[in-house]
């Protein structure tokens, strides 16, 4: 096995100012199989991606490419090595405004020995070559910008494959792909694999890993935590072996929900997927676990009315809650702290208090009239309840570190009481200790509201929550009161088994 | 505070004294109210434009389309008064009109039909240029004038309408403060109170900097979008009453300068008070440095067509000052 292996990584180390993100990766790749990569957010799934392909130096290790060292400086540099990476994003790999033909062959549109003058004859001559040898079935005269997301992605990939690699990476192909479009781009990927390429296949999605895996390698924290590659493979271990299952130090108290806060019945968040119903109660902190992409995030902002939703009622405190914008929501006591901050909490051009009162200026003003006053007053309370390290409220949210700037985010919406309180992956991107500190206010508070987070590590939702659901294809598959968890079951409903019982 | 702090923060302040303090020394007559009056009036109506666009660099878009509001407003007010033999009231609310309709669609053109910001305004820009001509055929209005279809228009502008633009009140000085400075201070103030002190105006500033997270805490993004663009039409129209009420008719050749002027003054505030944003009091004082500098070249007799270069040069300096001094203007 280790003997054939096309491209070899060896102790490859990466570091971010202090924060090592590739703690000594190790992998083989070896030719004609698809070994596929897990892992969670963070995990340095993409970090590696990118040293592989030569967007970032690597900090460490060595890496082989057909037994000859392999180093390359730059994106370009990789290609011509015979190393491909097809990214995340669609459209980086082709140019929206340029025809399928310019596209294929953008690559030699660069470089040393790349004639002067455009030759559209000569570009479509050697596009249909490329398009001939993929497979690929497209209108070489056709604009990008007018083909599907899948069409564009095969495009994507047959571009780089215009390079004749040995390698080729793969990463979250499927992610934005309807389920026949992926089954267009497996077909491919099994003629690839069938020309004896090495593809290193990037996903989240159970059902891509069970269609193409050869072998499965799980990360976790910058480092390799499995390799499976005995047949038949074993799926749930790659979970939790990319999920981990650490002792918990703080064996949380489980508390039992007093009255029905939130009562969710029939909700259908997408189209063709089975329907969640679920009740959340006065005092509780759930967790709702699941791997990337099975709607964690859509159920988050269909409660928070960020979202609509196809099908469904909804009931908070007996009454009937149908929120249309995220406004109708606030009024109502629901508040969301949504996931990524950067993106979608923090107004970077506003201070600490600016952004912890942003949600409440109608109760914090009288006649439009802003109350800086109160407001810095609530921010300086908030900040000595969750710790933030700050010199003083008007500091400016660019100052903090991540571990600060998602407690200013937290702080921000329970400055106010709320009835329904969702956290959307709210230890994203966050230290150690402020996920502690974090967690253990979440729970010091939670009497009198219902509280729920969305969380993808495991481990997250055993240090927080008193019960933890499980999500899977937009669903909700399975319920754990956080006292001996079956562990077993938990994981094969994360990893999208069939359920014993279930139709 | 560090040098490089101070710089940032009073820099464009201590420029704009050390500008006057420098004039009022080698230009003979500056240091006078009469002449300070002379460069508020100058920048009245810059201004209050300015002050307008303020209002849409806040919420992120921009308004290319304000100076040809005010001429469309100007030449409204005329048609209106001159034409149709209306009084200053109707006239007034016609051009206020004109102001809310034209930031109603370009805010609709943006916020619903996802034309970027610039295109949007500046064909709103060619499409006003154009609409103010056509009752017209092209000709200016004063009373007098013969109309396309022959008859001659005798209606003319209502005292009351005129002294918009000519009365002075008495300050201090007899006749001394002229009515369209006391329009521009007023709206100053009003904008700079609602941009700094209401909730609205934080929440356009909110807007402005993360629109996504501003639609997760609540905001009617869109809706504070498409005002930001009605008060600039808004203020641009009054800008073009003012415009009408100076001039006395409604005339085609003018407020050319208009809409760059007062780019460069919003533009110029970011750097006031090292505020990297736009803010009504940077504004402010952005047109008064502008307004300063033509005066005092004037009377130190600069060729005017120094002048242009002279604003140019200024912009670019403040534009310096916003983006490469300050940590923020990196992000």
């Amino acid at each position: 096995m280790v003997e054939n292996a096309v491209f070899r990584v060896e102790g490859l180390r990466k570091s971010f100012g202090r924060i090592e993100v590739l703690g000594g990766v190790s992998l083989d790749l070896h030719a004609g199989e698809v070994t596929v990569l897990m892992g969670a957010n963070g995990a340095g799934k993409s970090t590696l991606v990118k040293v592989i392909s030569g967007v970032y130096a690597r900090g460490g290790g060595a890496m082989k490419l057909g037994g000859k060292d392999f180093a390359p400086a730059t994106p370009a540099e990789a290609m011509r090595a015979g190393v491909v990476t097809v990214h995340q994003n669609i459209n980086d790999g082709v140019v929206a405004d340029l025809d399928v033909a310019t596209n294929l062959t953008l690559d030699r549109l660069s470089g040393s020995g790349a004639p002067a003058f455009f030759n559209p004859r000569r570009v479509r001559r050697e596009a249909k070559i490329v398009a001939d040898r993929m497979g690929l079935a497209i209108d070489l005269k056709s604009r990008i910008n007018d083909l599907s997301l899948a069409d564009r992605q095969m495009v994507a990939i047959a571009r780089a494959m215009a390079h004749e690699p040995k390698v080729l990476i793969l990463d979250e192909p499927t992610s934005s792909l309807s389920s026949a479009e992926a089954s267009r781009l497996f077909a491919l990927i099994d003629r690839l694999r069938a020309h004896g390429v090495a593809i290193l296949y990037i996903s989240h999605r159970m059902s891509d890993i069970r269609r193409l895996a050869d072998r499965i390698v799980s990360m976790r924290d910058g480092k390799i935590s499995g390799v499976f590659e005995e047949k038949p493979l074993d799926y749930e271990g790659a979970v939790n072996a990319m999920l981990g299952r650490r002792i918990h130090l703080d064996r949380i108290v489980v508390n039992e929900a007093a009255k029905t806060v939130l009562a969710v019945d029939g909700l259908r968040i997408a189209e063709g997927a089975r329907t969640i119903s679920l009740t959340l109660g006065a005092g509780e902190v759930v967790a709702i676990t699941g791997l990337v992409g099975v709607g964690k995030t859509a159920l988050a902002e269909t409660l928070f009315g960020a979202r609509a939703s196809l099908a469904g009622t909804m009931a908070l405190n007996g009454r009937p809650y149908a929120p249309v914008t995220p406004g109708d929501a606030i009024a109502a006591g629901v508040f969301l702290v949504a996931k990524d901050r950067g993106e979608n909490g923090i107004v970077q051009d506003f201070n600490i208090y600016e952004n912890i009162s942003l949600p409440f200026l109608k109760r914090l003003s009288g006649l439009g009239v802003l109350n800086r006053g109160v407001e810095r007053a609530t921010a300086r309370r908030q900040i000595g309840e969750l710790g933030i390290v700050c010199r003083t409220e008007r500091d400016e949210m660019g100052t903090l570190s991540g571990g600060n700037q998602q407690k200013v985010m937290v702080a921000r919406w329970m400055s106010q009481p709320a009835n329904l309180f969702i956290l959307d992956e709210p230890f994203q991107g966050v230290d150690i200790s402020a996920r502690r500190d974090i967690a253990a206010k979440l729970r010091a508070s939670s009497g009198g509201r219902a509280t729920l987070i969305f969380v993808t590590e495991l481990d997250e939702a055993l240090e927080t929550a008193d019960r933890v659901l499980v999500m899977s294809e937009h669903t909700i598959v399975g319920e754990h009161r956080n006292a001996d968890i079956d562990m077993d079951r938990l994981l094969a409903e994360v990893a999208g088994q069939p359920l014993r019982g279930a139709a | 505070m560090t040098l490089r702090e101070l710089a940032i923060r009073y820099g464009f302040l201590v420029l704009l004294f050390g500008l006057i303090a420098y004039f009022a020394v080698s230009a003979d007559g500056f240091a006078s109210p009469q002449s300070a009056v002379f460069i508020f009036q100058s920048v009245a109506i810059t201004g209050i434009l300015a002050l307008g666009v303020t209002a849409t660099l806040v919420v992120g878009g921009f308004d290319l389309s304000i100076g040809s509001v005010a001429t469309s407003a100007m030449m409204a007010a005329a048609y209106v008064m001159v034409v149709l033999e209306q009084n200053a009231v109707v006239a007034v609310a016609a051009c206020l009109l004109i102001g809310v309709i034209v930031g109603l669609i370009n805010g609709f053109l943006i916020v619903y039909m996802r034309v970027p910001d610039l295109l949007a305004t500046l064909g709103m820009m060619f499409l006003l240029v154009g609409l103010q001509r056509i009752p017209t055929e092209g000709r200016s209005i004063a009373t007098g004038m013969t109309m396309p279809d022959g008859s001659v228009a005798t209606g003319k502008f209502s005292a009351n309408f005129l002294a918009l633009g000519r009365h002075r009140f008495d300050f201090f000085i007899d006749n001394l403060l002229p009515a369209s400075v006391v329009v521009l201070l007023v709206l100053a103030l009003l904008i700079w109170f609602f941009l700094e002190y209401t909730r609205f105006g934080r929440m356009m500033y909110a807007v402005g900097s993360n629109p996504r997270a501003a639609e997760l805490a609540g905001a009617p993004v869109k809706a504070y979008k498409i005002w930001a663009y009605v008060i600039s039409g808004v203020f641009a129209s009054i800008g073009g009453i003012l415009l009408a009420a100076r001039l006395g008719r409604g005339d085609i050749a003018s407020g050319n300068n208009l809409l760059l002027d007062s780019v460069a003054a919003a533009l110029i505030g970011f750097a006031v008070l090292g505020a990297s944003k736009p803010n009504a009091f940077g504004t402010a004082i952005g047109a008064l440095f502008v307004g300063v500098l033509l005066q005092g070249l004037t009377m130190m007799n600069a060729p005017y067509y120094t002048q242009d270069f002279v604003k140019g040069a200024v912009l670019v300096v403040a534009l310096v000052f916003t983006f490469a001094l300050s940590h923020r203007g990196k992000a």
